[in-house]
């Protein structure tokens, strides 16, 4: 399973949920790609961040120190990255809400 | 005692002691070891039999962790993530202490004399030596490149003379800090440019090469004659096009040069760059599949081994120094991090983190010799290093 497909994943169940036209405001990604992403996260923008997320290079992905930051602007940093900076943008492996869900699970607290 | 017999009498000891230890005699020069960076374990292994011996746990988080050994081969210092710096003995297969020194570090080096251990670290910005037999910490030097801002430290290596040359990633400088007296160092700085990621030390302890990330070049310091001052060198190798997103930084070590020329990664292009190691101009680009992170050349400097960042990253290609061609490609596992040459080189071990598997290679033909089972593995390292300056 490639990264490389990730953004066609929307194809998958989550697009499923979008059609049944569920109230959610975000589509939830299915338990496989959430599985996919937990991985991804703690594995590969670990190795900026630090596989615990308590920083590397990148800064600490904890809920306190993301506590104050817009939800909004932390999808931005990480589907466009940071011009300047050493984040890269993910927007070819990761879709906006994959993203979103990403933050809203930094925020309480990642899972292992 | 006649001398003749006081060394009967200690021939015998070491003879008793070894049998108290219950293990036959031997050397670590076929020995090393393997990071498991899930777990905070490692596995001792031997490159003789291709297998592991030991395994040993407890060593917090290995994200990124490296490797240094004694001068005499015996023992491993393990730099984790989390500011942990361990004593490992190979022969004893044992911990033999551990601290911790730092939030969160990224490695270190050893001295030239063995006798001090120096730890780079992130936060607090800056180096620290501890002394090698007790880890006890000797002095400390805040990498502070303006009032009250201190940098990431990266790219330490040791080079002749009891010094340390390392990076400042925030601050864009080298510096090289002198530890000939151990207790009060001195620290000569020198201008970089922006965001150097990471450094290497020649193999002859010459000079000191600090890659930047910030922007296309590379700074080079001549250890030699430092009151001539860094430059860079490979300036503006990206002709101003636009760069790939680099998903992970590549690492730069003294196993760069092979055959006369350095075999650099370029940042955000999918090419190794090559440089002629005495006058220090562009010789060649060599296109690879990826963005390189470890650009290693074999001990014989025949071979260059590249592996690449993710999305790349299950690749791995071998360039021909003679011809600077690549001359195979092979797909070892999922996630290979690292690759280490045995000795002379007969073989290597590659690290497939998500295969939860290392392989090795022949280096003349090209195929698997055998393969260890071990939880997400990354840094593989070797006793070899021990008597490399640089390493
Ligand atoms: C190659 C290194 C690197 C990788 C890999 C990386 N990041 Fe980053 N990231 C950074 C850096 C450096 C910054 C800080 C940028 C700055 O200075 O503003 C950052 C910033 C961020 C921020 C903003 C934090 C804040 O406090 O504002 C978020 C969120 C983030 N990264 C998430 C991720 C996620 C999720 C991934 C993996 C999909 C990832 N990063 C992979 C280097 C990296």
């Amino acid at each position: 399973m490639g990264w490389s497909m990730s953004n066609s994943g929307i194809a998958g169940p989550a697009a499923a949920v979008l059609l049944a036209g569920a109230t959610l405001a975000a589509a939830e990604p299915s338990p496989m790609r959430q599985k996919e992403l937990i991985h991804m996260v703690r594995q590969d923008c670990g190795s900026c961040h630090g596989m615990t997320l308590r920083g590397g290079l990148g800064p600490a992905l904890l809920p306190a120190t993301l506590a104050d930051k817009p939800v909004d602007g932390l999808v931005a940093t990480i589907i466009g990255g940071r011009a300047g900076t050493a984040m890269p943008p993910w927007h070819r492996f990761l879709a906006e809400d994959e993203a979103r869900w990403i933050v809203a699970r930094l925020m309480e607290g990642f899972p292992q | 005692m006649s001398s003749a017999a006081r060394l009967v009498w200690l021939v015998a000891a070491t003879l008793l002691l070894a049998a108290c230890a219950g293990a036959p005699l031997r050397g670590t020069g076929d020995l090393g070891l393997v990071i498991e960076r899930a777990s905070g374990h490692v596995t001792l292994v031997s490159t003789t039999s291709r297998s592991a011996y030991a395994r040993i746990g407890g060593l917090g988080d290995l994200s990124h962790a490296s490797v240094v050994y004694s001068r005499d081969a015996r023992y491993a210092y393990v730099f984790g993530r989390d500011g942990g710096l361990s004593k490992i003995d190979l022969l004893e297969a044992r911990l033999v202490k551990r601290v911790i020194q730092s939030g969160n570090a990224i490695g270190g080096s050893i001295s030239q004399d063995g006798r001090i251990v120096v730890a780079q670290n992130y936060t607090p910005g800056g180096i620290k030596a501890f002394d090698a037999e007790t880890l006890e910490l000797l002095a400390e030097v805040p990498a502070e490149y303006a009032p009250g801002q201190f940098s990431k430290v990266v790219g330490l290596a040791d080079v002749p003379g009891n010094k340390f040359a390392y990076a400042l990633f925030d601050g864009g400088e080298i510096r090289v800090t002198d530890f000939s007296d151990p207790k009060h160092p001195t620290t000569q700085r020198y201008p970089a440019g922006r965001q150097p990621y990471d450094g290497l030390v020649t193999p002859d302890g010459r000079h000191y090469l600090a890659g930047l990330f910030g922007e296309d070049g590379v700074a080079l310091l001549d250890l030699w004659q430092p009151e001539k001052g860094s430059r860079r060198i490979l300036d503006k190798y990206g002709k101003g096009e636009e760069k790939l997103p680099v998903f992970k930084m590549p690492h730069l070590r003294g196993w760069s040069l092979a055959a006369g020329r350095a075999w650099l990664p370029a940042i955000g292009r999918n090419e190794v760059l090559v440089v002629d190691a005495s006058t220090w101009k562009e010789t060649a680009r060599v296109a690879v599949k990826g963005q390189p992170v470890f650009v290693m050349a074999s001990p014989d400097g025949r071979q260059v081994w590249v592996n690449f960042a993710f999305p790349d990253n299950g690749w791995v290609q071998v360039i021909d120094t003679l011809s600077g061609q690549v001359v195979q490609t092979l797909q070892p596992g999922k996630a290979v991090l690292h690759m280490e040459f045995t000795p002379r080189g007969e073989a290597v071990w590659i690290s497939a983190r998500d295969d939860n598997r290392v392989l090795i290679y022949d280096t003349r033909n090209f195929r698997e010799l055998g393969s260890l089972p071990a939880e997400a593995p990354s840094g593989i390292f070797f006793t070899s290093r021990a008597a490399r300056i640089g390493f």
